[in-house]
């Protein structure tokens, strides 16, 4: 692919994009991309969040690295920011669980509390952030 | 311990990240059996004491992470180096930048496998700040022998934007695309060089990256 075939491809997503109706609040993804996270596999998270996403038809989640969250033992960890739901760190986020995230959470609006490890309260992870 | 090289690249290309770096150079070559890597950059620097402390596993820049009392990422990288018989040298001048190299040969039974380089310069290319980099890459063994550029703000100006999920797939698949096809596009980075110098290229920089740019980063 050169460089023009990238600027089309870009022009051409954008026309499909302005076809659907798309909300403005958008869904952020912070992935921890320090050394331990590197070491856990936080590579494939990304990797897997963007087959994901792509998979789920959603285009415009910014997805962005951050370092070392300071929970290092859970590595790879995402915080999910969501419009209408808590903002939450996940912790083992494996590319299995980034299919939960992204089924569960992203689409259906409930967390995928087995793997909350930061915010919210705890008597909002029982009921599920409902 | 990281379990690929590219785990290697992309925690000193972080380095360079976390340094406030304007301008990123990154070399990846593979010649013959071994894997070169260079990443300078014209970040903050160290002093001589930071850079013998930089190669102490418990020991970590103060700010860069408070919570945390180890800096494991150049001591894995120079530990491996010793280990297979490869080399490992980190340069710095305060207020400069920093320059780390590391070679490593791919036949050696303690050197881990490359690993994904698209997804470390994906990784590398996306991470949020106003920076620039480039990164070269070239191949030269028995069978193959490649060369391609990438340059950030280039990217971002083909694509509108490095940060949603839409641009990053795209921007994957133009990665991938260039590493598995023999396209040599060494000539076109030339071409960008010349043409930044005359301010045809990102707005912000007058010069994009200019070979004296590069002599004061290495």
């Amino acid at each position: 692919m050169t460089l023009e075939e990238l600027r089309a491809l870009r022009e051409q997503k954008k026309k499909e994009l302005s076809k659907r109706d798309v909300s403005d609040k958008q869904m952020q993804i912070v992935i921890g991309m320090g050394t331990c996270g590197i070491a856990a596999g936080a590579k494939d998270t990304l990797n897997t969040f963007l087959s994901e996403l792509d998979k789920a038809e959603i285009s415009d989640a910014v997805v962005t690295q951050t370092g070392c969250m300071g929970l290092c033992y859970v590595e790879p960890t995402a915080e999910v920011r969501v419009p209408g739901m808590p903002n939450v760190i996940y912790g083992n986020v494996t590319p299995e669980v980034v299919k939960n995230i992204i089924n569960e959470h992203l689409l259906n609006g409930k967390m995928v509390n087995e793997h909350v490890y930061d915010r919210p309260a705890a008597d909002i992870i029982d009921n599920g952030g409902e | 311990m990281h379990t690929t090289v590219c785990e290697f690249l992309l925690d000193i290309i972080q380095n360079s990240l976390e340094a406030d770096s304007s301008v990123i150079i990154v070399e990846v070559n593979q010649v013959g059996r071994n894997f070169e890597v260079t990443v300078g950059d014209d970040g903050c620097g160290m002093d001589e004491q930071q850079l013998k402390s930089a190669q102490d596993p418990f020991y970590s820049q103060a700010g860069k992470h408070d919570h945390r009392k180890a800096g494991l990422g150049i001591p894995f990288l120079m530990q491996t180096a010793e280990l297979t018989g490869g080399e490992c040298s980190v340069k710095s001048e305060k207020g400069k930048g920093t320059s780390v190299k590391f070679v490593l040969p791919l036949d050696h039974v303690d050197t881990p496998p490359i690993g994904d380089l698209p997804g470390t310069f994906l990784a590398s290319l996306s991470y949020p700040g106003d920076y620039e980099m480039v990164i070269r890459r070239h191949i030269e063994t028995e069978d193959r022998k490649d060369s391609y550029q990438l340059v950030r703000s280039q990217l971002k100006e083909a694509l509108g934007e490095i940060e949603t999920s839409g641009a990053l797939a795209m921007l994957r698949d133009y990665l991938i695309s260039q590493e598995e096809t023999a396209e040599t596009q060494m000539n076109d980075g030339d071409n960008y060089e010349k043409e930044a110098r005359h301010g045809k290229n990102d707005p912000r920089r007058t010069e994009g990256i200019t070979r004296t740019e590069e002599e004061r980063i290495k």
